[in-house]
Order: structure tokens, then sequence, then C-alpha cells
């Protein structure tokens, strides 16, 4: 399919400007001479109808979560319902300018309010931060806090963070961009923490322990009240990432398990759009005594109404334009109020009786390394599909061909030729069934007839792409002279 | 029942069947008793469609949406084509995730390598990445790459850069500790950068040099003369640029820029009370490996088709872990997609014209002010669609008899420079009219 | 791929073939394996020592960033530069393609390193 630029023509046009207004002068009545550019920007030139169609085939050319069954583990692909996308759409909070005067946006204040007391109570936290515009910039603002704490307290002694080598990699990523040394702790036969590497590995010099309950390979960390313990025994900090929530909502709050900081995800347990690759949203709630640290603005409630308090000597200071992914919140608060109490923990529920289902269908034909109840999501391996020559890229590959997005590939790293299903629970047990013969369809065709998995995609607009040769030889970007590639 | 929820009572009990369970809650037994909930939250719902709508207008409601607008200062009332939106509400584009699956997402990963080749040209510059947060955080990057790729740790940003990127730097650099980053910065002289200051604070320690253009009072920078002395002495030159004006302007590119970053919410992104944005981050190819964030690269599969893939992934927190350029995961990948529809409906002569309308109105509005008694131009240098006036009156009591005539005045800047007591910084886009103008001048007239 | 037996190899899969007072480095064919192609190659400043141990560079390849450690101690005198231009080199020829050029510091630093029969055993346990 043709890039936009090959489908450009010289004096098409895509749009209309009403016509000036003003008296029009020379441009450099105002700005100097060698400021002004001589050419035009080489952006393309088309008409809308073209332009239409062109990103319409393009989005053709995409799977999303309305495409079919998307059990990506650890990004929860739910539904996102319709009703988020209309009210975020609203003109009154649509284009409200962010530095209008306070007395103008009070809705938007209160309805930010509002939310930071919907996910206080569902976290069971004392205080939340809207500012985080992803999950990974949560974490940045949770550790920004730890170390804040720690130094306000000057203990400038605590240079480690604790992290489960199943741990997702923002949250490695996060702790060395603020200078802290990682140390993973490993895990047990079990899938979880061993306390015994736990205990070696935890002193007074670590800062905190950052986890993620149900953790990656989809299971409690059973031991959490003992870990929680230890960890504030050693005046650490406990971290919650809170990519896993949909495993436990409404049934154990993060706060009651003794987390100090808890970061979440909008765009996965609460069910705002991927987009693609975001905008997402990662909230954060601390415990009362971490509240001073959090960045400015904080929103207050006082008899005169809603508004911004910057009086905070403590806060870290700023981590982002403005207040917080504002469209994204209020698709996450309807969400909320959507399903209610009731609904939330019915939602996690069937998330996790979804996952069981799944995976006991998957055992028949696909290695489980860790064989018992899982919560929202979980890891096979296809470690002896791999003995026959075929790899879990592979049977990704050739899921595409039966309409279905596959699992997340190859992690958590301490599983061999990983898989992670996390079907949600907006999925239909029909949907699971056939995700399950799907799976065992491509199982035969591993024992049968390899080279038709091996060679798989074969019903999409492209086949496999060489990755190595894009980065080998980076071609970022579309260039007039260049159209074709060499081989 | 609830509707997001296919499950029936029927589905849940054949499969719990299935797995050897007679309860939903043996499914929950590896949790502590002690730290289960015990009762409900309290959250409001589940609420229908028809009582959601109803409590979101309600506080829309509580809300003003003035009818003219002349503020700016980071974020912008902008013109934004009706296909931007009905292109990011289609569905594969908007409930899709990242595109680690590249041969079902060839949808958005041209779109986002057009995305790179767009913001190429408007800058100038060899390579982009997919998007970052915003233009504060995009700032905060490009600080982290200069320092990272010049091993040096001076920082030098110029005072009229947008305070919250200023800000926003800061507290990344604060924490930061590894690369010890020390921060200054330059003040101005008549709205600019004072030239003579930054060639004193110039050294061979200096990672790089911020500077915004047009700055954050809306002024031209002398970006020809900073970039003298900046690679002088061997730093990088960072040009934080306000992409509506590169319809107009030199590129920052031309100029001789190391790494371009920008707020992108002019380009198809409504106000939306300050999120989501859209950070921009451009650079030189030989600098791509630090570059943040994700990158599509273009490539062949094995018939020779041409296909794109996220690329150069090496660099990224999943791989790298601890060792990547940045922890930076999900970017605002559909903001991007919306300012790909924008640049390309607007074309090279719409982003052209665009420009060319701001500048001509800001000018016309600048001087039509200027005839009320009292206003004064704070500066007296050139700049592009956003201007400073000063006068006697109190800024609140200006802005309070604008809005009631549904007017939002221009921004207080004293709020965040002390020393600019009693100046507002207006702006005027594509969007305001003559009328508008005149309606604003007469109200400023009107004014005791 | 056989073990070539004129060199000596360290734990982590480097090789170390020694040239009088200096000394080659490189990775052995389980390290190129283990990557996957490499696509980048960041290479060392001539000019500069390093204590044995320390990484001298990385290798990356599309899953996977692996630094490269010298195993013996010394100054850089040379590094190959053709694997700039075509890092799969180093996939193709892991034995003939040198990453650096070490003056050796100390002779003894070549003694507690592995001989080909010991890296066989070694990666006799790894697999």
């Amino acid at each position: 399919m043709d890039l936009i630029f090959e489908k450009s023509r010289a004096d098409r046009c895509g749009y209309q400007l009403p016509e000036l207004d003003v008296p029009s002068r020379n441009p450099d009545d105002f700005i100097p001479a060698d400021y002004l550019r001589r050419d035009a920007p080489d952006l393309p030139e088309i008409s809308e109808i073209d332009a239409v169609r062109h990103f319409t085939s393009l989005s053709k050319r995409n799977f999303g979560v309305e495409s079919g069954t998307y059990p990506l583990g650890s990004c929860t692909m739910k539904y996102n319902p319709k009703i988020n996308e209309d009210v975020a759409r609203i003109e009154s909070f649509e284009n409200l300018h962010p530095l209008q005067p306070e007395m103008t946006v009070q809705g938007a204040l209160e309805l930010m309010y509002i939310m930071e007391l919907l996910l206080c109570e569902i976290t069971g936290m004392d205080n939340v931060c809207l500012h985080p515009a992803a999950g990974a910039h949560g974490e940045l603002l949770g550790l920004m806090l730890i170390k804040g704490w720690h130094n306000q307290k000057k203990d400038y002694e605590r240079n480690t963070i604790l992290v489960p080598d199943s741990a997702h990699g923002t949250n490695l990523a996060s702790a060395a961009m603020l200078g802290y040394r990682v140390v993973e702790v490993k895990s047990n036969d079990r899938g979880l923490v061993d306390m015994n590497d736990f205990t070696e590995k935890a002193n007074e010099h670590i800062a905190g322990f950052m986890l993620t309950n149900p953790n990656t390979l989809g299971m409690f960390e059973e031991n959490i009240i003992q870990i929680s313990e230890q960890t504030h025994r050693l005046g650490g900090l406990l971290y919650y990432d809170g990519a896993n929530l949909n495993g436990i909502m409404g049934i154990v709050r993060p706060g009651d398990m003794g987390f100090d900081i808890v970061h979440l995800n909008l765009h996965k347990t609460f069910s705002t759009p991927h987009g693609s690759g975001g905008p997402g949203s990662g909230p954060i709630g601390v415990k009362a005594n971490l509240a001073p640290y959090l960045p400015i603005p904080i929103i207050i409630k006082t008899d005169a109404g809603y508004s911004f308090d910057y009086d905070r000597p403590l806060s870290v200071g700023q981590i982002r334009s403005f207040y917080g992914n504002f469209s994204v919140i209020i698709k996450a608060y309807s969400y909320i109020i959507s399903m209610g109490a009731k609904g939330l923990r019915s939602v996690c529920e069937n998330a996790v009786l979804n996952a069981n289902y799944l995976m006991n269908m998957l055992k028949k034909n696909f290695f489980v390394p860790y064989d018992r109840t899982c919560k929202h999501e979980f890891v096979i391996s296809a470690i002896k599909q791999k003995m026959k020559g075929v790899s879990a890229l592979d049977i990704a590959k050739r899921m595409l061909d039966f309409g279905l997005h596959p699992p997340t590939m190859y992690f958590p790293l301490i599983v061999k030729e990983a898989m992670m299903f996390e079907p949600t629970e907006t999925e239909s047990k029909e949907n699971l069934d056939k995700l399950a013969e799907v799976m065992a369809d491509i199982n035969k065709e591993v024992c049968e007839n390899p080279d038709i998995v091996r060679n798989a995609p074969h019903t999409t607009v492209v086949g496999r792409l060489d990755d190595v040769r894009a980065a080998r030889f980076p071609k970022l970007r579309y260039l007039k002279d260049e159209r074709i590639l060499p081989v | 029942m609830f509707r997001f929820i296919p499950n029936t009572d029927d589905d849940k009990k054949k499969m719990l069947k299935a797995i050897g369970k007679s309860s939903i809650d043996e499914l929950f037994f590896d949790i502590p008793e002690e730290i289960k909930t015990k009762s409900d939250m309290k959250i409001p719902g589940p609420l229908s469609e028809i009582d959601i709508k109803r409590h979101f207008h309600d506080l829309g409601n509580r809300n003003m949406i003035f009818r003219i607008c002349f503020r700016g200062a980071g974020a912008y009332r902008r013109y934004i084509p009706s296909i931007v939106n009905h292109v990011i509400s289609r569905s594969e584009f908007y409930t899709s995730y990242t595109p680690y699956q590249a041969e079902v997402s060839q949808g958005i990963l041209q779109v986002i390598f057009e995305y790179q080749t767009m913001m190429c040209e408007l800058t100038g510059m060899e390579v982009s990445n997919a998007s970052l947060y915003d233009g504060a955080t995009a700032g905060a990057e490009a600080v982290f790459m200069a320092v990272d790729l010049t091993g040096k740790n001076r920082v030098l940003l110029c005072r009229t850069l947008n305070p919250q990127t200023r800000s926003v730097i800061k507290t990344y650099s604060n924490f930061s500790t590894a690369r010890n980053i020390r921060i200054e910065e330059i003040p101005y002289r008549n709205g600019r950068t004072d030239l003579d200051v930054l060639e004193n604070k110039m050294n061979e320690e200096v990672a790089c040099v911020l500077v915004q253009y047009p700055n954050f009072f809306g002024i031209l920078e002398e970006v020809i003369e900073i970039e003298k002395i900046v690679h002088k002495h061997g730093s990088f030159l960072i040009v934080s640029a306000d992409p509506i004006s590169l319809g107009l302007l030199r590129s920052p590119g031309e100029l001789g820029a190391d790494i371009v970053i920008g707020e992108g919410q002019s380009l198809g992104t409504p106000l939306s009370f300050g999120g989501p944005y859209l950070g921009f981050i451009t650079t030189k190819e030989k600098y791509v490996r630090r570059l943040p964030g994700r990158i599509v690269g273009e490539t062949v599969d094995r018939d020779g088709n041409r296909g794109f893939i996220l690329t150069l992934q090496a660099r990224e927190q999943h791989i790298r872990r601890g060792n990547s350029a940045s922890n930076i995961c999900s970017n605002h990948q559909l903001n991007a997609v919306a300012a790909t529809v924008y640049l390309t409906v607007m074309g090279k002569r719409g982003i052209s014209e665009v420009a060319e309308q701001c500048l001509q109105k800001a000018h016309y509005a600048f001087e039509e002010i200027l005839k009320v008694a009292g206003m004064k131009p704070g500066f007296s240098a050139p700049f592009f669609n956003e201007f400073v006036i000063k006068s006697d009156i109190d800024p609140d009591k200006i802005n309070e008899f604008l809005l009631k005539n549904d007017i939002l005045g221009g921004y207080d800047l004293s709020r965040d420079f002390t020393e600019l007591d009693k100046h507002l910084l207006y702006c005027v886009t594509e969007l305001n009219t003559r009328r508008e103008i005149e309606m604003l001048t007469e109200a400023l007239g009107a004014l005791k | 791929m056989d073990v070539p037996k004129d060199r000596k190899y360290s734990s982590d899969h480097e090789w170390v073939k020694a040239n009088g007072n200096n000394a080659y480095v490189g990775i052995t064919d389980f390290a190129q394996s283990s990557l996957g192609d490499i696509v980048f190659v960041e290479l060392p400043e001539p000019g500069k020592s390093y204590a044995a141990g320390n990484a001298i560079g990385t290798l990356e390849s599309v899953k996977a960033v692996s630094d490269v450690f010298t195993p013996i101690s010394g100054k850089v005198l040379d590094i190959n530069k053709e694997l700039l231009n075509d890092p799969g080199l180093i996939n193709r020829l892991p034995y003939e393609s040198w990453i650096v050029l070490v003056e050796i510091e100390n002779p003894q630093d070549l003694n507690v390193l592995l001989s080909s029969r010991d890296y066989e055993q070694l990666l006799q346990k790894e697999r």
C-alpha cells in the first residue's frame, strides 16, 4: 500500500480556511528574512476523499479489540465501552483550556477530585495523584516519592530497589533512571518470590521493593503480608505495580496488603482504549505519609469550591505539563460508575474464571510451568513444540492466520518459550473455546505439518517481516528519491 | 448481569465444572483471609448510559467554555479538521495495542512512519520517534540525550522557555542522580535570551542549551546567533519549537539544532483541559540510538513486499531493562495519529496558510490593542502569534471584565515571572476573527 | 562449530588470542548464537585502558543488547572497524571477527582464563 506521500499530487487540496479578514502585510515586516522559510515543508497535497480512503484502508490493516480476541497477557485488552468515548467528547470538557480561571472549571476540578476518591476506595490508599501519563510514568513518580521520602529523613544510604526476576522491564528502567541499583529477587519453584532469597537480599540499604500482585505469572504472592512486614521493618517502602489489578479488584486491595505506593493503568484495568500505544494514564495512590511529596498542583476542596494548590514545599516537583490525561480520566471514571462496586468485583471474578478455564484447556497440548489456580492471566511454554522445531514465535504468527491476536510473547524472562494469556472478563465462553480449539489445531500442525507454522503468517497483508534488516539498515522516514529498497 | 461481561450463570457453572471447582470463591483461596475486602467498596453504580451521560453533563455544565479565546501559553485553541476525529475513532486504531505483531498492525505502523516523516519535514531533522507524552517531558528526554551523548553535565535553560517545561526538566534532572545534572537559567533582555550572559556562561562542560522558538512570550529568539555560541563550545543546541509556526519559520534543523522537541497539541488535539497532548522529538540520524521511545522502520517480508515494523527496540525498556535510554513504554500514539491526519489534510499549503493567518491576525490585534489608552507593548522584539501587553490595570480586573464579555483574555505572566507584574500574554490563532479582535479592543477600551 | 584450540576463553563466552604483547578479543560461537543477528556494534575508544571484567562495548541484536567484557586488563590499541559496517560478521565468523586488540597489562590474566577444553566442558553444562 502506498504511503501518503506517494499519493500526493501538486495543487491538490484537502482543507479550506476562511479568507484572511485582517489587512495582509508582508511577512518580512514582522519576521526577519533570515527566519522565514524559503520552501514550504514537504507535506502531502491531497484531497479529503483520498485522505479518508488512505486512513480507512490503513485501519483495515490493523487489528484492535473490536477485530477479535486479543488475549495479551499483562495488557488487559478488555472491551472499551463506547459510552466512555461519548462522555469524554462532551464539548464542555473537550474545549476547556487548562489555564482558565478556576471558577470557570469547577466541573473539571470536581470530576478529578471525585476520581481521586474513587481510586482511593478501589486501591485502599489515602491519596491519589492523576498526573502520570502512563504506567511507566506512574512508576517513575512512585520511585521519586520513595527517594524523596528517604532523603527527607536524611536516609541517604538507601541505594537499592528490589524487584522480582519476573518483573516488567519498566520497573528496572525507572529505578535505574533514578540512580538506584536494581537487585532481582529469585522466584521459587511455585513462581512466587523466594522468601529465602528475599530475606538474604533485603537489608537496610533497600529503598523499596517493587511488586506486582498477582505477579507476571498470574500468581498471587501468598507471602505478601510477610513481605510487607519485612520490608517495612527494614525501613523500606513497598511499591505496587498495578498492571495486574484486574486479577484482584474488589477481592483484596493493595492498600490492605501493605503497599505504600500504588500505580494504576487506566488503559488496562479501567477499560480506556490503548490507542495503538497510548495515550494511557497511570495515576498513583499513596498512604498519607507520602502525600506531601506528591507533584504539584494538588486539587483541594474548600467552602469556596475546588482549586489548585501549588504551595507544597516537600513536593517532588512537576512531572508533566498541566494536570493529567484528562480525557482518559473521564473514560475511566465513566467505566467505574458503569460497573459500581459489585460490577468491578464481577469483572475480577470473571477475568479469573476465564483465565483458569482457558488454561485448563491449553494444558492438554502445552506445558504449563505453574500448574495451579491462576488469577487473571497465566503463562504457558511452547517448549514441547520447540523440541519439534517450532518456536513460540512461530505459533504466535500462525494464530494470526486464524483471526486471533497472539498472547504476550517471551515474557516473563524466567519461562522459556513463554506465552502469556490474559483473556479478560469481556471474552465469552465460546470465544475461549474457539481460542483453545485454534491452539489445539496449531499443535496438530506442529506434529504433522510444521512448515506451515514455521512460515506463518500466510493470510496477512504482509508475511513475516525482516526485523534484522530494519535494525541493521534503519530507514525511519520516507525520502522521495529513495523509493526502492536495495535488496 | 453486566453488559460488558458475557458470562451467564450457566456459562459460569459449566466453566467451573470443567476446571473442577465448585465456586468462584475457590479461585481466591490463596489470598489470606485477613486482608480480603469484607464489604462492597463505596462506589456509585452500576449506572445506565442514561444516568452516566446525565452525570457528566451536570459536571460539564459547571465549566465555562469561552466563546472567544485569546489565551495560549502552551495550550492552543486551533482549527481541527472534521476528518481527524473520524479517523481516530476508527476502532481498529483506537482499540489496538502497541504494534508488536507487525503483520496485523501495518495500519498503525505505516501511520507512524508517515508521522515520523512529517515531523522531520517540519523540524528539518533526519529522524523522529513515534511520540512522547508532551512538550515538557520531551524537554527532559532531550536533556538526558544530550547529557548522555556529550558526557557533560551542565545544562543551560533559557528563561524564556515555557515555565512548565523548565519545571519538568528540573524535576527529572534532580532525580536522575547518576547524571549529576547542574541546571542554570539564562535571563532575558527585551523578551529574548541575553546573548552576552549566554556567552559568559558557556564552557566546555555544557552539555546543552535549550531555547524555545518562538519563545514563551511569543518572541523570535536569535537562534542563528545562539547556534554559533553553543557549537563553539561543543554543546548540543536543543530547540523547543511550535509546530504551527514552522509552517512559516525556518526550521530549527536548518538553523543548526541537534535535537528538536516541542508540544504537538496544536496538530489536531483539542484543549482537553491539559491532556493528553503530544510530545515530539526529532534529531540527527547519528544520534538515533539514544532517541527515547518507539521508532518505526521500513523493511520487507520474505516476498519483498514493503512493510513497517517497530525497530531499534533494543534501546527500549523491555529489552535493555536497566540500561535503556529511557523508561518510556506507552506513549501518546493516538495523538500522533491525529497529528498525522491533520498534517495530511492541511498539507504543505495548509500549514503555511494557518501560520500566515496567525501571524497576520496576531499583528493586527497587537496594533489595535496598542491603540487602547494605557496599553503598551511588553517587549519590542519580533513575535509570531503571541505577544505581551503591559498596562497599569490589574490583570485579574482585566480578565474578569473580559469574562463578562465571554472572552478568555491574556495569560497573567506574573504567575511565572514575578518581575512581569501587570503583563499579559495574548495569543491569536487562525480561529480568531477580526470581529473578535474588535470586541476585545472594545472591551479593553471600556475598562476604567 | 568447533572451539579453536589456539586461544583462551572466559566464562562470559569471550575468546582471547595472544599475539606477542597484545591480544585479540572476540566472542564465541555460542555467544553469537544466543544473541541472534547482530545489528549494531558499539566499540571503545582506542587509547583507553580497561581492567579485566569491565565492559568495553556493546553488541546489539534485534532482541537483546549485550555488554562485551574484556577478560584481560590493558589498553585498547585497535578496534575492528569492519564490524561497524557489517556487524553480521560476528555471527558468520565469530572466531575470525576480533572486536578489540588489547595491550596485555598483566600476562597472569591469561593464566586464569579457560583452555579450549575447559570451555568445551562449560558449554556442555550450559546445554
